[in-house]
């Protein structure tokens, strides 16, 4: 589905993605994990095409096209999904209006006729079932006056409506409590099918006891350093990032 | 007619009054007709305004006071479609009333007519006529002076009408020069609303001067919507005098769509107790418009409340100017006067000035103002452009959502929908 290979990316002159390779198939769940300012964020905004990165090296094929060719709104059509660690309050700007619109030319792009309204209205509340949004903040402006929870709520319901192919969750997890996490993960599990994928970005290994991935990466200074399977992540929460810190700093002495 | 001499400033103002030499004042009665006679005095006094007076620091007339005009003369033969949505419309061709285009549904206990039929007819405006104008103002006294023709509305007591009464106002030539006058009583407890709107034809070069009085008598309700499309290289000077009496709502929603120069000069100079004021605008200006509000209000009495919020979405080289002055009198105690303006800066060479003015004599009272000026938020285009929305309409997203809540003031649905539609047509495709 997405080949990242040899990606570097820099704002402001600092370079902060240092050479990332990864390879996510159709049907794979990957966790990314890594200390706070290892670049997770950034490798995820990349990917979503933010234009305050400058990519300096390397490519992202993503099912078979160059991704870093797109614009962002490309992104999101062909099927790229970014779940925001920081979602944006856009006041005045209502959550289903913009979720329609946006629908509606990713269909026209692809030669579809506009959703109709009766169609629109009943994924609607099934998506928001599916992530116990109350039905009044869907109809709200996006994200404003939202709780921390009520937002990573809503940023789940925006992937359920948009049905990507990929996933990519930037600490979804965070700011949630145990009920409000088992919900979204709950949502996350149900999306899931053989034909689409996704990548967890996330702090904490507890994420990954609702949602099961099939490989955990650690991300360390812009780079991945250590791939294993799920057991790697309760490691991780064991015994931190050092070890592998000093693992590394052995190989390179 | 003076002989031209070499005086510019003098020469300016005698060739642009000499524009009113042919001006027909057959159908005024006495009472109209002192009143003119008593403007061309004062206009003798006056004379135009340069960026050193205060009030108009931000803008130039000269260009509007060098134009070459004509004054039309009364003409109803004219294919337009207007397709107003109302069942109450007075047109103005080029400032004379068209008897042809306009139309009345006749409703018990409102009159709403041409001034010029009201000048023979009605006592409230013999009474009141040109008596809330302010008589140091220029271009005021040209349109007392030279006013050809304009709506009357009179709203008797409690009658309460929901139904929108329109006044078009259109130029249908090119460099024109028109001073429309408008009169609007609402009596004591009654109900009304109004849209005063200019409408473009494609004209160039044309200059409105309008004159609006209105009164809005104890605990009557009255809103107006203001639509200013002028075409895009002419001028329009709008005045609104207001007097709100005990207990009144009066709403005022600007929108300036189009027009070279725009100022709006709006005096709500005499306010009750317990009144409520709205004054909204919204100015989506392109090109090298210059849009100018001045809104000023005087809170004489105890318990008034005022609301102001105007929204500028200034792109290419326009510039927006709001002076938004609020006087708060030593007997207005308890008086809660709000003032917001926000502007949205599209580009680089568009520019704001943006001045609010608190002049406050009552201790107990609570004044606020606010002023934004920014960029469309890059995090929010961004967001909406992350969940598939082009850059276009994700920008049009985020511009209309900055002007909803002025649209969400207006009272009258097709006044609403026509804006939103604006918005919509206008920001799809920018850069
Ligand atoms: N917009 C930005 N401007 C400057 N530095 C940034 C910006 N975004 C991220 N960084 C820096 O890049 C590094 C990685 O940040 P980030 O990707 O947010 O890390 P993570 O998500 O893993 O915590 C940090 O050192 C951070 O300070
Ligand atoms: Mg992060």
């Amino acid at each position: 589905m997405i080949k990242i290979k040899n990606l570097h990316a820099s704002i402001d002159g600092t370079e902060i993605l240092t050479g990332i390779n990864l390879e996510v198939k159709a049907g794979e769940v990957h966790a990314i994990m890594g200390p706070n300012g290892s670049g997770k964020s950034t490798l995820a905004n990349v990917l979503a095409g933010r234009d305050e990165y400058e990519v300096t090296e390397g490519s992202v094929d993503f099912l078979g096209e160059d991704l870093l060719d797109m614009d962002p709104e490309d992104r999101s059509r062909a099927g790229l999904f970014l779940a925001f660690q920081y979602p944006v309050e856009i006041p005045g700007v209502s959550n289903i209006n913009f979720l329609k619109t946006a629908i509606n030319e990713a269909r026209e792009k692809r030669g579809e006729e506009p959703m109709s309204a009766k169609d629109f209205l009943k994924r609607v509340k099934e998506k928001s079932k599916l992530v116990e949004l109350d039905g009044r903040l869907a109809n709200r402006s996006v994200n404003e006056g939202f709780s921390g929870g009520e937002k990573k709520r809503n940023e789940i319901f925006q992937m359920a409506m948009l049905d990507p192919k990929l996933s990519v969750l930037d600490e979804t997890d965070s700011g949630l409590d145990i009920d409000a996490l088992r919900t979204v993960a709950n949502g996350v599990n149900q999306l899931k099918t053989k034909d689409n994928a996704s990548i967890i970005i996330t702090h904490y290994q507890r994420l990954l006891d609702y949602i099961v991935p099939d490989f955990v990466h650690v991300l360390y200074n812009g780079k991945i350093v250590k791939t294993g399977p799920k057991e790697l992540a309760l490691e991780l929460e064991e015994r931190g990032y050092d070890w592998i810190i000093k693992d590394l700093e052995k190989v390179s002495a | 007619m003076e002989v031209m001499n070499e005086t510019a400033t003098l020469t300016n103002k005698d060739k642009f009054l000499s524009h009113f030499d042919l001006v027909d004042f057959s159908m005024d009665e006495d009472f109209s007709s002192d009143v003119r006679k008593e403007a061309m005095e004062l206009i003798q006094w006056l004379d135009f305004p340069t960026s050193k007076a205060e009030y108009w620091k931000y803008t130039r007339v000269n260009k509007i006071i060098k134009g070459d005009y004509k004054i039309s003369t009364p003409e109803n033969e004219i294919e337009i479609d207007l397709s107003v949505p109302t069942k109450n419309c007075i047109v103005l061709i080029n400032g004379y009333f068209s008897e042809e285009l306009s139309f009345f549904d006749k409703t018990e206990g409102i009159e709403f007519s041409s001034l010029s039929h009201a000048k023979k007819s009605s006592s409230i405006l013999k009474e009141k006529f040109n008596s809330l104008v302010k008589k140091d103002e220029i271009f005021a006294d040209i349109n007392t002076a030279y006013h050809q023709d304009g709506a009357f509305m009179h709203i008797a007591k409690n009658v309460q009408s929901d139904e929108p009464y329109y006044i078009l106002n259109l130029v249908d030539d090119s460099n024109i020069m028109s001073n429309p006058r408008n009169f609007i009583f609402v009596e004591q407890g009654a109900n009304a609303k109004a849209v005063l709107k200019t409408i473009n034809t494609g004209n160039t070069g044309s200059f409105t001067n309008m004159v609006s009085e209105i009164f809005v008598d104890k605990n009557a309700h009255f809103e107006i919507n203001k639509i200013q499309d002028e075409a895009e290289d002419s001028f329009q000077i709008a005045t609104e005098q207001v007097v709100q009496a005990d207990d009144s709502t009066f709403k005022i929603n600007t929108f300036t769509l189009n027009g070279s120069i725009v100022r709006n000069n709006l005096n709500i100079d005499s306010l009750g107790k317990n009144t409520m004021t709205y004054l909204n605008g919204l100015y989506p200006l392109k090109g090298k418009q210059h849009v100018d509000n001045h809104t000023y209000l005087l809170h004489r009495e105890p318990n008034g409340e005022s609301h102001e919020l105007y929204k500028g979405i200034i792109g290419d080289s326009s510039t927006g100017v709001f002076n938004g002055k609020v006087f708060v009198h030593r007997e207005a105690q308890k008086t809660n006067a709000f003032q917001s303006n926000a502007n949205i800066v599209m580009t680089d060479t568009a520019t704001i000035n943006s001045k609010p003015e608190l002049e406050i004599y009552a201790d107990d009272v609570k004044c606020s103002h606010g002023s934004t000026t920014g960029q469309l938020d890059e995090e929010a285009l961004f967001y909406l452009r992350a969940r598939g929305l082009s850059k276009d309409s994700a920008r049009a997203v985020l511009v209309n959502a900055f002007a909803s809540d002025v649209i969400d003031q207006i009272g009258v649905e097709a006044v609403k929908v026509e804006i939103e539609k604006y918005i919509d047509d206008n920001y799809q495709g920018i850069k």
